[in-house]
């Protein structure tokens, strides 16, 4: 038997770009898309894709997705699926509705009761998947004709509007000037500058750790080169929301969601014990991990997500309408499996979602403004779904 | 005779492992050929390469079969030139019918259409044939594995096999069922057609191969032909070395009791009724390696694993104490907590998680270990592997490695180290030395001896009985649930405990 120890030593950059080919492949991708719709939408119209009230839009548009898709990800991870999503959508965004405007509870009341709905709904989904081992494309596709049904009963099939201003700038609102400034808002770039800066940091406080214990860091042009690209892009799109309204408050809300289930998927025993379960159910569980309750868990968080994008999209809209939420589920999976997750459990990230996502985001954003037809566009981001998923096998298999 | 099949050179490696080393391997028209060899020495891998598992290209070397170079894309190439392989784990579809089963991809049909009498007519044919009176329509799951390995021979002649190679045909059979495959073989041979027998059992190869080639560590080390095999040839160009050196020496040295189970049942999962452990009492003592010794399905692996967070089985009852104290083992985080470890005999589907680097897999059983307050610090975790990754002398290029890519022998260091980071006091090995090369299993061998030496217990579960009777300080033997009897080290002998077995077997019959 051949040893084939003691190679380590210096990764060159090539060697390193190879092995993270999924993770910066994507995120090229995002960039040529930008760059492709910038270079069209100047030529063909002559307007700035990367306006800043374009970019406002974009983050506007797919908050939702790219908050589910974290959700997701994790239901995804564990070896399961949840096509329920969309109609918990409509349902807690119908229950809010009803609560303030035909009941006139208090916003700080409503948003709490919102979110634990949620959390029961997954809760009532997750059980029978988890505790009876009912499949969950089962389960969440009941959970999906059943949450519908109950939207449409709540509204009596009408639109249930307006909301207080309060509950509206849960999506449209903004953080407001601190420094009264004017334009640009330097709030805004303040904080934006600050993220930036404890991206880096923490970055470069990783690989110190790292060099501590001995694990060979990438390499540090590679770790400069996307530092600087991140900042650069943060910057920049803080520099252009500056200048419109300044940051939308569901920018913060998808920034520290983010940040926190980066953090809670990488570095949480629990994070790492939904890897476990996916990657190998059985050994999990002999390995001590109570795989049923994480199961149970992973659906109730996904509720708690999903009650959350239902009420951003209600405030969004203004108001609440039986038909919110129809096929979100589809974009929600094809962002998470666009990000790279696969589809046996066991594997995926948030940081590649939260790319996937903004991947469907841009196209859609983009496509519309060219004025593509809602026909081509299904096909196109079919074709891309599809496309991102057989580079994936094709890299595996390689 | 002519010869039918040349394999040269041929050399295989896979990430971190080379499989095969040079292999040559030359079977004649019309032999029965054995390849014999250790769990992990190559032959599957062998087999593989020649069968089109492994397609030309993905190896080194070259193979001419009937005169000509053999470069097959995949199986459907070496299946058209009536190279058919049986795997050990059989490919029926047992929801579907004998005759489906038998021209599955080779449907008796024209245009489409599948002409079903003229296809029962050559199932019958093909059943006559392997010595089966089943009706063509009977589902083939309903069959016994013996009589589903017999429809697999049947399968491989509905397509006009030439050269027929049987991956371990017996390992799950009974032994009238063996003898009826190996005579079916006898058969086969006197029509004409070419085997290849990969065994472990001697006497088998000896009633039917005519010649033998022996691999060990990916290397064809000797081919004789019947005249020159024997038993002692065989083990030792199988093992490499003497018998004598094949267990690593330890001066046994038993402290106090460690872990005492006492009336211990188990009733099956699913079936009612069923008793799958009676009254089962047993104790490990300190620096003590207890052997549990039965034939397959007498209820070892049910008895450990019901043991370890009653993982296994229904209604169990009985008590467990460690140190004298009794505990609860009712979940395995509690059995965990009460210092037991157990490592399973299928450590692919229960021990390891496969697409996870080593290091995520030596932490998994305990988490808390590396984190602190639920957050995992990366660096500790990584020292702790590395520490493993010496004590184990596992053999990887980096701890980042996934356990798939790992021989047999490094993912089983891998899972006992999971365990060993839970610091147990009493380890529950199953089969650990199954799908293992001779040099690891010595090396496996001498850990459990390092972790008697700590002060640990260990029980340690084989079919292999030459292992217990090397390793063991005392051996129970098992039969149909139930603890037949109990031998120390000195006593034990591989008669006695079929003696013991047999014995336990008639009082059943007569009972």
């Amino acid at each position: 038997m051949a040893d084939t120890a003691a190679s380590g030593g210096a990764k060159g950059i090539g060697a390193h770009l190879g092995g993270h080919l999924r993770e910066n492949g994507m995120l090229l991708a995002l960039v040529a898309i930008v760059i492709f719709f910038t270079l069209v939408v100047r030529g063909m119209l002559g307007v700035d894709f990367l306006s800043a009230q374009n970019i406002t839009n974009l983050f506007l548009q797919n908050s939702y997705v790219i908050i589910m898709a974290l959700g997701m990800l994790l239901v995804i991870v564990a070896g399961h699926i949840d096509l329920s999503v969309g109609s918990v959508v409509g349902f807690t965004g119908a229950v809010a509705a009803v609560l303030t405007v035909n009941m006139g509870w208090p916003v700080y009341a409503v948003i709490p009761t919102c979110l634990l709905i949620g959390a029961a709904i997954g809760a009532a989904q997750g059980y029978w998947i988890a505790y009876w081992r009912i499949p969950s494309f089962i389960v969440t596709l009941a959970g999906m004709l059943v949450f519908r049904g109950l939207t449409l009963w709540l509204l009596n099939g009408q639109n249930v509007g307006p909301f207080p201003k309060s509950f509206q700038s849960l999506s449209t609102g903004f953080i407001p000037d601190l420094f009264a400034v004017g334009k640009p808002n330097v709030t805004a770039l303040v904080i934006v500058a600050v993220a930036a800066a404890i991206v880096v940091w923490l970055g470069w406080r990783a690989r110190a750790r790292d060099a501590e214990f001995g694990i060979t860091p990438e390499p540090m042009a590679m770790f400069l080169a996307r530092n600087i690209v991140v900042t650069v892009a943060l910057m920049f799109v803080g520099y252009k929301l500056a200048t419109f309204r300044g940051l939308p408050n569901v920018v913060i809300i998808l920034g520290l969601l983010t940040v926190l289930y980066a953090f809670f998927t990488e570095s949480t025993t629990t994070g790492r014990r939904v890897y476990a379960l996916g990657g190998n159910e059985k050994a999990a569980k002999l390995s001590g991990i109570n795989t049923d309750r994480l199961v149970f868990l992973t659906f109730c968080n996904m509720g708690v997500l999903a009650s959350l994008a239902g009420m951003i999209v209600a405030a969004r809209l203004n108001s609440s309408t039986p038909k919110a939420g129809v096929g979100f589920e589809l974009d929600v999976i094809a962002a998470v499996f666009i990000g790279g997750a696969s589809m046996t459990g066991g594997s995926g990230k948030i940081i590649g979602v939260v790319v996937g996502a903004l991947i469907m985001g841009v196209m859609n954003n983009g496509m519309s403004i060219l004025g593509i037809g809602i026909d081509y566009q299904q096909v196109i981001k079919g074709l891309v779904l599809l496309a991102a998923v057989i580079f994936d096998v094709y890299n595996k298999n390689k | 005779m002519a010869t039918l099949l040349e394999m040269r050179g041929i050399t295989k490696t896979f990430p971190g492992v080379r499989a095969l080393d040079h292999v040559n391997l030359t079977v004649e028209q019309g032999e029965i050929h054995a390849i014999c060899g250790e769990n992990g020495a190559g032959k599957s891998t062998l087999m593989k390469v020649l069968s089109g598992v492994y397609p030309h290209g993905s190896y080194e070397g070259e193979i001419i079969y009937d005169g000509a170079p053999l470069t097959n894309r995949g199986i459907r190439d070496s299946e058209a030139k009536g190279i058919i392989i049986i795997h050990q784990e059989l490919a029926l579809v047992p929801l579907l019918s004998i005759a489906e089963n038998l021209f599955l991809g080779n449907e008796v049909a024209s245009r489409g259409v599948i002409n079903w009498p003229r296809c029962f007519q050559k199932t019958e044919e093909l059943l006559k044939k392997v010595g089966l009176s089943e009706a063509p329509t009977t589902q083939v799951g309903k069959l016994g594995v013996g009589k589903q390995q017999l429809i697999e021979i049947a399968k491989a002649l509905a397509k006009d096999v030439r050269l027929l190679i049987l991956d371990e045909p017996t390992a799950a059979l009974q032994e009238n069922d063996s003898q009826k495959l190996l005579d079916l073989l006898l058969e086969l041979k006197r029509q004409g057609i070419t085997s290849i027998l990969i065994s472990h059992k001697l006497n088998e190869i000896s009633r039917v191969a005519d010649r033998i080639t022996i691999i060990r560590d990916g290397a064809a080390v000797s081919t004789l032909s019947t005249a020159e095999i024997t038993e002692e040839r065989i083990i030792r160009d199988m093992v490499g070395r003497d018998m004598a050196h094949r267990y690593p020496d330890r001066v046994s040295n038993p402290g106090e009791v460690l872990m005492e189970v006492a009336g211990w049942n188990v009733w099956h999962p699913e079936q009612t009724g069923r008793q799958m452990i009676k009254d089962v009492s047993l104790t490990v003592r300190k620096g003590e390696i207890v052997g549990i010794a039965g034939l397959m399905g007498t209820g070892r692996t049910e008895l450990a694993m019901s043991l370890f967070g009653h993982s296994y089985g229904r209604n169990i009852s009985g008590s467990v104490s460690m140190g004298g104290k009794a505990v609860d083992t009712s979940t395995v985080q509690k059995a965990i907590a009460a210092g037991l470890a157990y490592v399973t005999e299928d450590r692919k589907q229960l021990g390891l998680v496969l697409e996870e680097p080593i290091v995520k897999n030596i932490t998994l059983a305990n988490l808390a270990g590396v984190a602190s307050r639920a957050v995992i610090s990366r660096g500790r975790e990584q020292q702790v592997a590395e520490e493993y990754r010496r004590a184990m002398s596992i053999r990887t290029p980096s701890v980042f490695q996934k356990v798939v890519n790992l021989s047999g022998g490094n993912q089983q260091k891998v899972v006992l180290s999971k365990w060993l980071f839970t610091d147990p006091q009493v380890l529950i090995l199953d089969e650990p030395t199954r799908g293992i090369d001779v040099g690891a299993k010595f090396e496996i061998y001498t850990i459990m001896n390092e972790l008697v030496a700590q002060g640990r217990g260990v029980v340690m579960i084989s079919s292999e009985m030459p292992e217990l009777l090397g390793m063991c300080d005392r051996i129970y033997v098992m039969n149909e649930g139930r603890i037949v009897g109990e031998l120390t080290r000195a006593e034990a002998s591989q008669e006695r405990i079929m003696a013991l077995i047999l014995k336990n077997e008639t009082k059943a019959k007569v009972a």
